[in-house]
């Protein structure tokens, strides 16, 4: 089975964070941007990309937890929470290489991306106004990174207007 | 549940204290936030004849009843003081993540008093307020600053809105920049911080922002970013604001040479398209923005090889056209450093083409000039004024005054040639081919400016003869100042103004959404004409008087000589008679007062 997450194409990605209110709104009822499940990294006047949870194989967060609260669901590959083993210590935070991971002060465990697994279109994607979010593969992520290879190639052939 | 907060805080430098106040929901329905909450705050913290540099005049900020939503393009804020170039009220409007982290902080407005006695900045953490020294950060640009900051308070989300160098030294058209490339651009509010020896206020905001009904916000908040990317924001998205210069350039509207001309033989070098298909390299958004209007461009090569910076229309007429520049890589090196060192490209340009005439004339000398040949068209004389302008050297200190002090200080019949409004200098758009834009100008509260009046859109449709004047543009020019006013204090950004079918009810609805205030169009429409209202009551306060609604004399006295609008010119008797509808559309005097009896009318009572 091909696991998807929430994907980001930063030759479209603005860094409007409207993918952050639509999240916050979601799981918490209210625009509380520090419980957005993704959020935006723009360390540069013109870069920006949106990141939520990668859904690694092995994922450094279910290996950091000293409790065994987190676990891989195995239907599409989520972080599932054991809500009464978390004490909200932080340390798959640390683990995550993506910044993926909130602590909610609210219920004092952590939160992170579920891709909206109720609803038919997570809120991040329905809501990104230039479509730079997706829930896909990894193979289309290698699929895209190779037509923009070949894209290039083509290019410096000559000649070539990729359609837009 | 409301994303008002109710909530202001008050800072004041001079004591290194702060406290909150709250605002009430009758204030707040009135005046909303933005420019209408930052002026009705002005007002009260301050008095009368107070000069714009004593630390009795304070600087108000005030985000939008919006900001904080999902609702796109209001992440905005207003910056209101005593303009330090006008006199007059000045307000100034930006984006981006800086109101945002405002908002989250948990306020609504903020009221900065005092001066601080040596270089400093505030941090405002969610609750608390912390005093900062910012020697260390005194003579840096705006980008640098925000991200020395950023560094040495350990968190990316932390937003800064900061001034360079121009508003440390009083250059009395400094901005204040924010999140790299927005700036509260216009009327020298950056100038009112460094009088403050204020060098930014940074702002961690983690609480959550709520809306009265969410979901019916939601709904329409997507259906917003839908619409966002249609024909009614194109311009913004694919060349953004500079493809006005070709469009200006054919209706003989594209101001060139200080107003000598409205056409520009240069102009397809300094182009939308010639900026994109040479230098765009990305386009960014304000935060909560769906539109995406921030064009990134880029100098690879040649002597301004590493530029990066994002410019707009205005920024580029004043630096180019205005200057007679036609070389694109100069104008956004320019722009570049005018945001560096935080300062308004707009008067700065036209500082610069003031002085690139007067020299021409012979009333500069090469010796005033430093020994730089100060000619229409010299792309190197403009990159070293702009310099000189934000460090205050030679010639650069009397351009830092503006063109109004500059030319009363240099004289010789310099001030024919000061293109200005009550000390602002001029938008690009030429007041001689479109009227109604000259009323707005003539009228406008902080002087010259096409955003608060936004009247050029009513030249630019098919309702009105733009080359002739008559009294009935008084009202069309009122009509779009309230517009342009409410948009302000609903902190909407005007670029998702033709997203909606009918603005007046969608955004009544919006604001119910959101604040839980109920509010009918006409209501809402009535914010707009109470917020102009109370922007002329600051301006009577200090000392407006009817001779101050005018134009400069060139712009009354000599016809434009080129393009399609050849021959035309705006006579003061058109333009007095255009005043004199506004003033009667307004319900004010002949003098232009407004009578007792519409300020309790507005609930204006002051």
């Amino acid at each position: 089975m091909y696991r998807r997450h929430i994907v980001c194409d930063p030759a479209e990605c603005t860094g409007c964070r409207l993918c952050e209110f639509a999240c916050a709104l979601e799981k918490t009822g209210a625009f509380d941007l520090e419980l957005s499940r993704i959020r935006v990294a723009a360390p540069q006047p013109a870069v920006a990309i949106s990141i939520a949870c990668q859904l690694c194989e092995g994922a450094p967060c279910v290996v950091a937890c000293p409790r065994k609260a987190l676990s891989i669901r195995l239907e599409d590959g989520t972080i599932a929470l054991d809500r009464g083993l978390c004490t909200g210590c932080g340390w798959c935070i640390e683990a995550c290489d993506f910044g993926a991971i909130a602590l909610d002060p609210n219920t004092r465990s952590v939160v992170v991306c579920d891709l909206c697994r109720d609803l038919e279109v997570p809120r991040c994607v329905e809501s990104c106004p230039k479509k730079a979010l997706s829930l896909s593969p990894q193979s289309a992520v290698a699929g895209r990174s190779r037509r923009r290879a070949a894209e290039q190639l083509l290019k410096e052939a000559g000649g070539y207007q990729p359609a837009s | 549940m409301s994303s008002f907060h109710g909530r202001l805080l008050i800072v004041d430098l001079s004591a290194r204290a702060a406290r909150t106040e709250v605002l009430d929901a009758e204030y707040l329905r009135k005046y909303l936030g933005g420019v209408g909450l930052a002026t009705r705050l002005l007002l009260e913290h301050s008095s009368a004849g107070v000069d714009p540099f004593d630390e009795r005049n304070p600087i108000v900020f005030a985000v939008g009843p919006l900001t904080g939503t999902m609702v796109p393009a209001a992440s905005k804020y207003a910056a209101a003081t005593r303009s330090p170039l006008t006199g007059f009220i000045g307000d100034s409007l930006s984006s981006g993540a800086w109101p945002l982290a405002l908002k989250r902080a948990g306020y609504d407005a903020l009221v900065v008093v005092g001066a601080a006695e040596t270089p400093s900045y505030i941090f405002i953490d969610d609750d608390r307020v912390y005093f900062r020294l910012a020697r260390q950060l005194w003579g840096a640009g705006c980008w640098e600053t925000e991200e020395r900051i950023r560094r040495e308070l350990g968190d990316d989300a932390v937003r800064v809105a900061s001034i360079g160098p121009a508003g440390e030294k009083l250059v009395r058209y400094a901005s204040i920049g924010n999140d790299y490339s927005r700036q509260a651009g216009r009327t020298g509010v950056g100038a009112v911080m460094g009088s403050k020896r204020l060098k930014a206020i940074a702002v961690r905001g983690t609480k959550p922002v709520r809306a009265a009904e969410p979901e019916a916000l939601r709904r329409a908040s997507l259906d917003l970013y839908a619409r966002s990317q249609g024909a009614a924001t194109a311009k913004y998205r694919i060349l953004g604001t500079p493809a006005n210069v070709l469009a200006l350039d054919a209706l003989a509207a594209l101001p060139t040479r200080n107003f000598r001309q409205s056409t520009f033989e240069g102009a397809e070098r300094v182009s939308g398209e010639w900026f994109y298909e040479r230098h765009a390299s990305k386009v960014m958004a304000c935060a909560g923005c769906s539109i995406g209007c921030d064009h990134i461009y880029r100098v690879v090569d040649g002597s301004h090889a590493g530029t990066q910076v994002g410019m707009e229309y205005e920024s580029l007429y004043a630096l180019g056209p205005l200057c007679g520049v036609d070389d694109a890589a100069a104008i956004l090196r320019a722009a570049e450093l005018c945001d560096r060192y935080g300062m308004d490209t707009m008067s700065a340009g036209a500082s610069i083409a003031w002085a690139m005439e007067c020299y021409e004339r012979g009333i500069i000398s090469r010796e005033e000039s430093g020994g730089l040949e100060l000619r229409f068209g010299s792309a190197g004389a403009l990159v070293a004024m702009v310099e000189a302008i934000g460090q205050r050297r030679g010639l650069g200190q009397i351009l830092g005054e503006g063109v109004k002090r500059a030319a009363a200080s240099v004289g010789r019949g310099s001030e024919r040639w000061a293109m200005h409004v009550k000390g602002l200098e001029l938008p690009g758009y030429e007041p001689r081919s479109m009227k109604t834009l000259a009323l707005g100008l003539a009228v406008g509260t902080r002087g010259a400016c096409h955003n608060r009046s936004s009247a050029y859109e009513v030249d630019l449709s098919a309702r009105v003869d733009r080359l002739n004047g008559d009294r009935g543009r008084g009202r069309l020019a009122m009509i779009q100042e309230d517009y342009a006013a409410t948009l302000d204090s609903l902190g909407i950004c005007k670029f998702l103004r033709r997203c909606f079918d009918a603005f007046y009810p969608e955004a009544a609805d919006l604001l119910r959404w959101a604040t839980g205030v109920e509010m009918t169009a006409e209501e809402l429409q009535r914010v707009g004409e109470r917020v102009c209202n109370l922007k002329k009551v600051f301006n009577i306060r200090e000392g407006w008087t009817r001779s101050d609604d005018t134009l400069p004399p060139r712009l009354l006295e000599e016809p434009l000589p080129t393009g399609v609008a050849r021959g035309a010119r705006l006579t003061r008797e058109e333009l007095d008679d255009m005043i004199a509808g506004y003033y009667e559309a307004r319900g004010w005097t002949s003098e232009g007062l407004i009578p007792p009896g519409k300020l309790s009318e507005l609930g204006l009572e002051i």
